[in-house]
């Protein structure tokens, strides 16, 4: 990288300490979600729309605060409401901002066939060029999240672009800077992750929730959206954060043996004929003996 | 050649060339509707299978075309198929006969007809493939559905699209397995066989060689006691 050769490791006759030795620049963003500071406001919903152009969609209303029931291809962000009741039987509203996880090994980028319909950035992010996109749907069958959502007029698919083009400008995500209570932040993996741990430690010790924790799974080798819980041993919960995370078995089939499989097959099939022929060349027509044409 | 006595009077008439009608009109544009249709098929799924072959889907109108247009092909080509079921299954039917003609397949692998018992309108090996595409077909057409609307279905039903998308591709392969056969066995190593789907028509002398008692069938000749 460019940027590494800013970084000073050794220094030629120097006495003392090497300036800036140490100094990492890490390149990896993240946006930690805290859960357990979340209050249902939506205004992360309102940025996501406004400032990704989308309009407004109609509510369904089930008798709770959910708007919608899952993200659509233009409502990429969505709070999902659970209102979970406790062993005590107290009730305990969980809040979770629902988007893409950006995941470092992405499921919707395994399966997609298109040239370049989706990138991963070094930062993490994973974006869609919907230019790209041939609309056949198989990132929704990649994703462990279902989070990719296919446009029928567009016939392409859009999801949350992590604000890329607000991003790669050093700003953060529209949907952190509208955050009212501080429950969204953004900045690198490992300052976020440090940031979340701290917290489920807090909750931990002082806040009575013995099985907070923070939710990053290692099934998809760690996300760059990661949340606070105040149960991470049931992710379940929040809307259905799925607990061990991972690019269907399926996915993984078709695209590795299935694949390498198929294509020997083809392979060997041409080479197999094109030596039959070699070997045994055409069927000829014989002719029928006179004496069968007399015959009756 | 027999030169011997003519058992009757005048000369003797040589009825190799005449020809006899195997393939009627319907059977041949449904033959090449479906034909047609499985390469567009073909390529636009091969592109969707491998970055490497992506290009087909380029020369054929490009990836977003591509992804509209094959499942539409698909139901031509299933309609097409189903329609040759239609017309052929009486014939494609396995009997006795095919099962001695499995056994003696290594010959006619290696091109020695003469040892293989006579068969009908079609061989052991024409059935097997018949039955191979009529079937994939079926589970292509389910397992295509799915791919096509995946949208539609709902995030607790994904295990049906994780099961379509390994049936389709799987059985593709299979039906590419047998096409690659089929174009070969048609069009270059039997003589006069690609003709017979353009024409309609092949000589007796064919009929005779590859498809003895469809011969003796057509032709309404006695067939000789064993």
């Amino acid at each position: 990288m460019s940027q590494a050769s800013t970084e000073i490791i050794r220094i030629s006759g120097h006495a003392g300490s090497v300036p800036g030795a140490g100094l990492n620049r890490e390149f990896q963003v993240c946006k930690l979600v805290d859960t357990t500071t979340c209050i249902g406001c939506k205004a992360c919903e309102v940025a996501c729309l406004e400032w990704n152009g989308n309009q407004f969609s109609e509510t369904t209303f089930d008798n709770s605060y959910q708007t919608m029931p899952e993200t659509a291809w233009n409502y990429w962000n969505l709070i999902k409401f659970n209102e979970h009741e406790r062993e005590d039987g107290s009730m305990m509203l969980l809040m979770r901002k629902d988007q893409c996880m950006h995941c470092e090994d992405p499921g919707c980028l395994a399966a997609c066939p298109a040239d370049a319909a989706i990138v991963q950035y070094a930062n993490g992010i994973v974006d869609f060029q919907e230019a790209n996109c041939i609309g056949c749907g198989y990132c929704m069958t990649g994703c462990p999240f279902n989070i990719p959502k296919f446009s029928p007029a567009a016939r392409k698919v859009f999801k949350c672009t992590l604000c890329n083009d607000r991003v790669s400008v050093g700003l953060e995500p529209a949907c952190i800077k509208a955050c009212p209570t501080g429950c969204l932040h953004f900045g690198t993996k490992s300052e976020m992750k440090e940031l979340a741990e701290t917290r489920a430690e807090q909750l931990r010790e002082v806040s009575g929730f013995a099985d907070a924790g923070v939710y990053d799974p290692a099934g998809v080798g760690g996300t760059h959206v990661i949340y606070v819980l105040h149960d991470a041993k049931n992710p379940e919960l929040y809307g259905g954060l799925p607990k061990d995370p991972h690019i269907p078995y399926s996915v993984w089939l078709w695209k590795k043996p299935l694949k390498w499989l198929g294509n020997l097959a083809m392979v060997g099939g041409l080479v197999g004929l094109a030596w039959h022929y070699m070997r045994y060349g055409p069927k000829k027509v014989e002719p029928i003996p006179p004496e069968e044409q007399r015959r009756p | 050649m027999s030169t011997g006595a003519v058992p009757h009077s005048g000369t003797e008439v040589d009825r190799n060339q005449e020809l006899i009608p195997r393939y009627s009109m319907g059977e041949r544009v449904n033959h090449w509707l479906g034909a047609f249709s499985y390469i567009y098929l073909l390529m636009t799924g091969l592109a969707f299978w491998s970055p490497y072959l992506f290009w087909l889907a380029v020369i054929v109108g490009g990836g977003p075309t591509a992804r509209f247009m094959h499942p539409w092909l698909g139901l031509i080509f299933t309609a097409s198929l189903f329609w040759t079921f239609k017309e052929w299954h009486q014939d494609m039917q396995v009997d006795a006969g095919d099962r001695a003609w499995a056994k003696a397949m290594p010959d006619y692998i290696q091109n020695q007809d003469d040892k293989l018992p006579p068969v009908g309108r079609f061989n052991f090996g024409q059935k097997l493939f018949f039955w191979g595409i009529f079937y994939s077909v079926i589970l292509l057409l389910l397992s295509g559905v799915v791919l096509w609307y995946t949208e539609t279905l709902p995030w607790s039903l994904r295990f049906v699209r994780y099961a379509a998308i390994l049936v389709h591709a799987s059985v593709a392969m299979i039906t590419i397995g047998l096409f690659l056969i089929h174009v070969y066995m048609s069009a270059v190593l039997e003589e006069g066989s690609f003709g017979s789907m353009v024409h309609g028509t092949v000589t007796r002398a064919w009929a005779w060689t590859f498809h003895r008692n469809w011969y003796y069938e057509v032709t309404g000749r006695s067939q000789p006691k064993p």
